[in-house]
């Protein structure tokens, strides 16, 4: 009768599973028991990393208007957007945005400027020194992160095309294309989507023409290829992948005053003490953290920006 | 040949007289079954949550899953009259019950995660919210009025209130939900798609019962 145990000198080292291999071989088990259990269950499962489809952007320097707080993951970043073009979930533009083509890709810069012109994207990427601004971002639903976005002072553009005397307010037009983009074709909001700045307001140096993130170029769901951010006002008011900017004489209609004229003003600054009629803004959850924050005025910029603001009724003017 | 034909003495019933007429049995097994998958959605945001697979706002997410839970119970417990009355199958009224008492769990665990992971139990500010807030007063109402239901959602009550008293106080669904739905539809940003078909679903299961009193 054979005997059928080994002793340990019988079993070759080569035999021996490493144990990198057998706890790899585990966690995979547990990955797949789980992406089963949440596949049925209908969750979400991790989708690639969003980094797969950009490009590493090189020389961008610190900037001292960065802010020291703890940044809201690149997965997070990446993949919990308001982007109602390519759909109203938050993972809906991680999911719909990879077909949108950015490239070629120009902003018509026009409107009540001496000098209109077209912008293609090199040269909008060489037109001022890129700069890493990590900055608070704070949505008029209630939540934030903190984001170190890659870019220049809007005005660097603006400069160049030098605005008239009749140039008091900004208009950015952001892409609507249907074909692209399957939320344009749901009449959630009217496309396409426009938002607005007063002209001080874009000139200020915290406005951010935004070309990257995390030191890459920008992600189609983060508003690929070229985008606006503006870290006081709520996050509605940085318009995403921009293809006109125009200089105008009145107060432009954008589109979420269009939706709700009662509840989206034009200056949509960052206040706690203005609530939006259906919610409170005081406090908000930092993406990544369980207790809630208290919501800062002007989303914690005021030192730089309440100046432009003298003088008004911030209920008023919301 | 002879032992088969012995076996089945009884005229063979028809499936659909099964359907409509199952044994204890199987309805007890039904229960069991539709139980543990009315636990299903709640196992989902626990094991979600445990392996950090709700997404970048947990929160909201178990926030908005309950609330919807609780709706989606709401319109299954209204739907069992209809279906009853439409194929026959009088017996799933005996899961109604449990099917409300879901909808009740539900919106206790919606109401739990907005209390605690929402206000952390800072009360004036809840009371001002609700107070203050449209969705969330109606909300609230609609949890306030379904707590009698549950309250009285057993033999006992029933004997105790008489049974037309008991069916009076029980038609308080019909308001619970059509103030739950409001509830979704004022809290929805812009896109009221998902409460539409609340309300759609809401509206056929109303609009049977009315159309059956006319006749």
């Amino acid at each position: 009768m054979p005997i059928l145990i080994q002793r340990p000198s019988d079993i070759l080292p080569s035999e021996i599973t490493p144990e990198t291999v057998y706890r790899g071989r585990r966690s995979f088990i547990r990955a797949a028991a789980a992406a089963g259990l949440l596949g049925a269950a209908g969750l979400p499962l991790a989708s690639g990393d969003a980094r797969a489809d950009t490009v590493r952007l090189f020389g961008v320097k610190k900037s001292p208007l960065s802010i020291d707080e703890k940044q809201t993951p690149y997965d997070v970043v990446t993949s919990y957007n308001n982007y109602y073009e390519f759909g109203t979930d938050k993972s809906d533009p991680a999911e719909n945005a990879g077909r949108l083509k950015t490239a070629p890709w120009s902003i018509a810069v026009e409107g009540e400027v001496k000098k209109p012109k077209t912008f293609d994207l090199d040269e909008l990427m060489k037109l001022a020194a890129l700069e890493e601004r990590v900055y608070r971002l704070r949505c008029v639903e209630g939540w934030s992160m903190v984001v170190p976005w890659a870019g220049y002072p809007l005005n660097e553009l603006i400069k160049r095309v030098e605005p008239t005397g009749n140039a008091k307010y900004v208009e950015f037009v952001t892409l609507a294309d249907p074909k692209q983009m399957p939320g344009v074709r749901s009449p959630v909001l009217d496309w396409p989507y426009v938002e607005g700045l007063r002209l001080d307001e874009a000139m200020h140096p915290l406005t951010l023409l935004t070309l990257g993130v995390y030191g890459q170029t920008l992600p189609n769901q983060n508003g690929a290829p070229v985008r606006v951010i503006i870290p006081w006002k709520y996050g509605f008011k940085s318009g995403k992948s921009l293809v006109k900017i125009r200089f105008v004489e009145k107060e432009p209609q954008t589109a979420w005053m269009r939706a709700g004229p009662s509840e989206y003003g034009f200056y949509s600054n960052v206040n706690p003490d203005v609530d939006h009629p259906r919610w409170s803004q005081a406090t908000e959850r930092r993406l990544g953290e369980i207790a809630k924050r208290k919501t800062l005025l002007f989303n914690g910029y005021g030192e730089q920006v309440a100046s432009m603001y003298a003088g008004m009724d911030l209920k008023k003017f919301f | 040949m002879t032992s088969a034909v012995a076996r089945d003495e009884r005229p063979t019933r028809s499936l659909v007289a099964r359907l409509r007429a199952p044994g204890m049995g199987v309805v007890r097994t039904v229960k069991g079954i539709v139980f543990v998958l009315a636990l299903l959605p709640l196992a989902r945001l626990v094991v979600g949550f445990w392996l950090d697979k709700l997404g970048a706002n947990p929160i909201e997410l178990i926030t908005r899953s309950t609330g919807t839970w609780t709706l989606t119970f709401l319109l299954i417990t209204l739907a069992v009259t209809p279906l009853r009355r439409l194929t026959g199958m009088h017996w799933l009224v005996r899961l109604r019950r449990m099917l409300g008492l879901f909808a009740f769990f539900y919106v206790c665990l919606h109401f739990t995660t907005y209390i605690w992971l929402d206000q952390f139990f800072d009360w004036p500010a809840i009371w001002k919210d609700i107070l203050k807030r449209r969705f969330i007063w109606i909300g609230f109402s609609a949890f306030v009025l379904l707590i009698p239901l549950a309250l009285t959602s057993n033999d006992w009550a029933v004997r105790k209130l008489g049974g037309a008293a008991w069916r009076r106080l029980h038609q308080l669904v019909y308001v619970i939900a059509i103030c739950g739905v409001i509830h979704y539809w004022w809290l929805v940003k812009k896109d009221v798609t998902q409460p539409m078909i609340y309300a759609a679903v809401l509206a056929c299961l109303l609009a049977f019962r009315l159309v059956r009193r006319r006749r």
